[in-house]
């Protein structure tokens, strides 16, 4: 008994320590006051309605849902083609492509934004949508790839050769057996995409230019300027999508489940 | 009647592991084949092979007349049952069902009769709209059956079906197999590791050893005429006696034993002078008091008896080697110590390549 206390109190004591950042903020989105501090002299909600009014926090708004849609795209596209390139059991050096499609994940943030820096420069990219999404596309794909080749992984090889004994030519397996089959794979790698891309910061520094500013980005620069509540305020709503992006996938992959 | 399949001096090798050496094996139409052997002896890439999942290093495959070593899978028509069942997950057991259909582009309406029709054949017409999930092994493995069977294949290629299910259930699904093939006049390759399953089903079994086919035969040639010491001792059970060729006469050998003793086998090639084995299956022992006039009779000891319900097993010891007997179910008891004459026909007494 007195094991599984400790356990139960350490357990708790460790979730406590992982979401205090967020019980400190989350309150301050709801406060009257105009600065970012304790106590509450009483509940509003007027730094949502800035939130939504402001402009430099609207256009915010828009453009990570912008940049986190496209970056959701590529990533999931080009993640999963290289999940299933890397199943190929022909390809030499198997494991050091592996690796080179997660380097990013480990690559400091500072070196790979001056590197697209320059690169995007070069390609004519800078201060665009398309280098923004493509630079946050670098960081988002390593977790579409950890994802679907963990789902891929799942997946009984002679599932898909009874398919072709079948009869499907290897689209048609790919497309009737091998998505379906790695989609809770996919769905997951695309909300970590759309996420890892509302939370860049480092990056989009470097390569966006002010009519990309994200609302990860805005909250960076007003920190700095003013400690307005406004911060708080976008901070929850980050979590509430988070918090619901996450809860659509348990719902679906728990129905995907059901079914099996 | 002539070769539907045609294996002609395939060779299979992963890296430098030679897998299938140089095998040749025809297969007739409607025939049911096993091929039988322990695991690594080559007979499921011989499947994998046939199934297009593999390719060989070198040799040909010829289906009806045309070789079809460069014919991808779904090209193939060869319905496959896999050990695992390999059914799609994400489909329901009619969708399952109808998977090979759709990929041919039946018309919807024959798709619903047929699907209907499978799931009547394998009597599980009552779990359609379930998932794979939810039915016992047995059910799947019949679902996996229907579903390679639907289409029609000109031929259907199992790989160890029923290797997953208990006992009870994998003699029934032996029966119903046998069955089907009998109903529908299907050409049946069949890969086994299971000596009984390939006695019970087969028209013909091949004995696979080390990439290459040591025998084959109907169940009763690789059974009581078997052509090498492998495959006497792989397919059931045998006693196994060293000696030396006295003397050849019409297929017919006598044979010395170390012990002195004399034994008259029947030999399908043998010279005087040569060290043999001689192969007796241990349910053709007979134990008696005395010596039997004509044919063989060892004089040997029980060393041990045991009572296995269907029959007595009682091992024995003689001068030169220890010999087992299976015997029915009227016989007496046998205390260890007894002495007692082993007797057999020349017949049930075959000399082995060594």
């Amino acid at each position: 008994m007195p094991l599984k206390l400790t356990r139960a109190v350490f357990a708790s004591l460790t979730v406590l320590f992982l979401i205090a950042p967020l019980i400190a903020i989350l309150p301050l989105a709801f406060t009257s006051s105009v600065i970012l501090t304790y106590p509450i002299p009483s509940w509003s909600l007027r730094w949502f309605e800035e939130l939504f009014t402001a402009d430099a926090w609207r256009r915010a708004i828009v453009n990570s849902l912008i940049i986190g849609g496209g970056t959701t795209a590529v990533a999931t596209a080009l993640g999963t083609a290289a999940s299933l390139g890397l199943r190929n059991h022909l390809l030499f050096f198997r494991g050091s492509f592996r690796t080179l499609f997660l380097l990013p994940m480990v690559v400091p943030a500072v070196v790979l934004g001056v590197g697209l820096q320059v690169l995007l420069a070069r390609l004519g990219l800078a201060n665009s949508y398309a280098g923004v999404i493509i630079a946050h596309t670098v960081v988002a794909v390593p977790f579409v790839v950890v994802s679907v080749t963990g789902a891929l992984s799942g997946i009984d090889k002679r599932v898909e050769l009874a398919a072709q004994s079948l009869g499907a030519a290897p689209a048609t397996v790919f497309r009737r057996v091998t998505l379906p089959l790695a989609m809770p794979g996919v769905l997951s790698g695309a909300v970590l995409a759309f996420a890892t891309s509302l939370d860049e910061v480092v990056l989009t520094l470097f390569v966006a230019g002010p009519n990309q500013r994200t609302l990860a980005r805005q909250m960076f620069s007003s920190i700095r300027e003013n400690i307005s509540p406004a911060i708080a305020a976008a901070a929850f709503l980050f979590i509430a999508a988070t918090v619901a992006i996450g809860l659509v996938v348990v719902l679906s992959r728990s129905m995907m489940a059901k079914r099996r | 009647m002539a070769e539907f399949i045609r294996f002609d001096q395939i060779t299979k090798f992963y890296g430098a592991l030679c897998v299938v050496e140089n095998l040749t094996l025809g297969i007739e139409k409607g025939e049911f084949v096993s091929l039988l052997g322990p695991s690594g002896s080559g007979k499921t890439t011989l499947l994998m092979m046939l199934a297009g999942f593999e390719a060989p290093t070198s040799g040909e495959i010829v289906v009806n007349g045309l070789a079809i070593n460069g014919v991808p899978t779904h090209k193939r028509d060869m319905g496959v049952v896999f050990q695992s069942y390999a059914l799609f997950p994400h489909m329901s057991v009619g969708e399952n069902i109808a998977f090979p259909l759709q990929m041919r582009g039946t018309a919807r309406a024959e798709i619903e009769q047929r699907v209907a029709r499978a799931l009547d054949m394998v009597q599980l017409s009552a779990l359609r709209d379930r998932w794979p999930s939810q039915l016992s092994g047995g059910q799947q493995q019949r679902v996996a059956l229907a579903r390679a069977l639907v289409f029609e294949p000109r031929v259907v290629l199992m790989d160890e079906p029923l290797g997953a299910l208990d006992k009870q259930l994998r003699e029934q699904m032996q029966l119903d197999i046998r069955d089907l093939h009998r109903r529908l006049g299907l050409t049946i390759v069949f890969v086994t590791h299971d000596q009984s399953e390939a006695l019970t089903m087969s028209d013909r079994v091949a004995v696979f050893n080390k990439g290459k086919i040591e025998q084959i035969g109907t169940p009763r040639q690789v059974y009581d005429q078997p052509a090498t010491r492998f495959v006497a001792e792989f397919i059931g059970e045998t006693n196994l006696v060293e000696g030396v060729v006295e003397r050849v006469s019409g297929g017919e050998a006598l044979v010395k034993l170390p012990s002195g003793a004399t034994l008259c086998a029947v030999a399908d090639s043998a010279v005087a002078g040569q060290t043999v084995h001689l192969s007796i299956r241990p349910e053709r022992i007979d134990l008696s008091d005395s010596r039997r006039p004509g044919g063989n009779s060892l004089e040997t000891e029980v060393t041990d008896s045991v009572y296995q319900g269907d029959h007595l097993r009682v091992q024995l010891k003689n001068p030169a080697h220890p010999l087992i007997a299976k015997l029915g179910r009227r016989s007496q008891e046998y205390p260890p110590g007894t002495k007692i004459y082993a007797s057999f026909a020349a017949d049930d007494c075959r000399v082995i390549a060594p």
